[in-house]
């Protein structure tokens, strides 16, 4: 029970949950932001200012990205495992020190490396997804929510496929 | 020579032509401005000139060099020589005016911050904006905001200005300021400038030449007395403000008819 709630976290809940909850905090705000961009002409701007909107716009959150997501997945990974052994305490009266001994005898590195593995590449995906989304816009406000809803919806789901895929290759490659 | 050259431009969206075989040259240091009604082409013009869109057959040329066709690279190079200040401003939101003002400069330049920051208040201080640079942008009026896209416009002192409806939705004072402020900059810079505006008074008053535009067609290229003189009835449609047949009742009665019958309706 205890090393589920561990290497469950680690590899594959603590990511996924916090690629879901960024997806829809930032995804979305990617889009719009950058919808909103287009719609007032500053895309359009930059370009003829001679500046790359990609670089200018997209660059800045992938880095941002790429450093906060895998540490939001950490902290999504302490978190669930703290939770876990509140519940175990409350209904078992196990003692929080041998709980936390269980847990640290049962994860491995590979699970930690495994699970940033994938927050890095789900962190590729929400930033790409919620950016084309916004470059899309054409017309007025409401495609700038059209836009935003795309974008979490198109993330979410690609975040769920990229999961898959990632967890059938790490299975394959033994680090399961 | 003609610092731009437009030749044989067609543009079309979905397969409906917006722009129709235009040529016009632009002469170095000239006010060029773009006159027409709604759905003209003007802004449409206005994003080829800028090598916003690719047209569907024909050419421009900036400096010599046919934007149309040419690399990334030479366009950017093209677009240094260019200032550009947009119908709604296209102000960054997320910078104050000053930063917005620097950014060309610090991005392309290698000045020292010092300097810049001296460029930057030199270039407030032409459209009177010195005192509110560190304001951002959505706290600045509509006229504010226009002279503070031109100020970012003339950041790298570009040799062609373009203006996109500069004295839309502004009132007559302000919009006539920022007419005074286009020839002071034409004066004191030397730059050609294009100006896009269906403005009558704000056309007269900062032209050298005028280029009628209508239904993606040049009506008429001439200085502002031949374009006051012309005799083409659309022209004078436009110059004397004569509504158009949509507003007559029997236009409508037609239209409605037209509906009725399943066709679609005459724009």
């Amino acid at each position: 029970m205890i090393d589920l709630v561990a290497v469950g976290f680690t590899r594959e809940l603590g990511p996924l949950l916090t690629a879901i909850a960024v997806s829809g905090r930032s995804g979305s705000a990617f889009a719009a932001e950058i919808g909103s961009m287009r719609v007032t002409e500053e895309i359009d701007a930059l370009r003829v200012m001679a500046f790359e909107p990609i670089e200018f716009v997209l660059a800045p959150k992938y880095l941002a990205a790429l450093i906060v997501v895998p540490c939001l997945s950490i902290a999504s990974n302490v978190c669930g495992i703290l939770a876990g052994g509140l519940f175990m305490f409350f209904s078992t009266r196990l003692a929080p020190a041998l709980y936390l001994q269980y847990v640290l005898s049962s994860i491995q590195l590979r699970d930690v490396a495994s699970g940033l593995i994938k927050s890095l590449a789900f962190a590729t995906i929400i930033v790409h997804v919620g950016c084309l989304e916004g470059f899309r816009v054409q017309g007025g406000p409401d495609a700038v929510g059209r836009s935003t809803t795309a974008a979490v919806v198109k993330s979410t789901f690609l975040v769920i496929v990229a999961d898959v895929l990632f967890t059938a290759i790490f299975y394959f490659l033994g680090m399961h | 020579m003609a610092i731009i050259s437009v030749r044989d431009l067609v543009v079309e969206y979905d397969g409906r032509r917006v722009l129709d075989g235009l040529n016009l040259d632009i002469e170095q240091g000239e006010t060029m401005v773009l006159l027409g009604g709604s759905g003209s082409g003007k802004s449409t013009l206005l994003r080829q000139l800028l090598g916003l869109e690719h047209p569907h057959s024909g050419s421009i040329s900036v400096k010599g060099i046919d934007i149309t066709r040419c690399s990334q690279a030479d366009l950017k190079v093209v677009r240094r020589s260019l200032g550009v200040a947009f119908q709604s401003a296209a102000l960054f939101n997320s910078f104050s005016v000053e930063d917005n003002v620097a950014l060309a400069l610090r991005e392309h330049t290698a000045l020292a911050p010092s300097i810049i920051d001296l460029v930057v208040w030199m270039k407030l201080a032409v459209v009177g904006l010195a005192e509110f640079s560190h304001l951002h942008p959505q706290e600045l009026s509509g006229g504010m905001k226009k002279r503070a896209a031109v100020a970012r416009a003339i950041a790298l002192d570009p040799e062609i200005l373009v203006l996109d409806e500069p004295s839309a939705g502004l009132d007559p004072i302000v919009a006539a300021e920022l007419d005074e402020l286009i020839l002071l900059l034409k004066r004191a810079f030397q730059m050609t400038v294009i100006v896009v505006t269906h403005d009558l008074p704000s056309a007269f008053r900062i032209a050298d030449r005028i280029a009628m535009l209508h239904k993606g067609t040049f009506l008429a290229v001439g200085t502002k007395d031949e374009i006051r003189s012309s005799e083409n009835p659309r022209i004078r449609q436009f110059l004397d403000r004569v509504p158009g047949k949509l507003t007559e009742a029997s236009a409508v009665a037609a239209s409605i008819e037209r509906y009725l019958q399943g066709e679609e309706v005459a724009r």
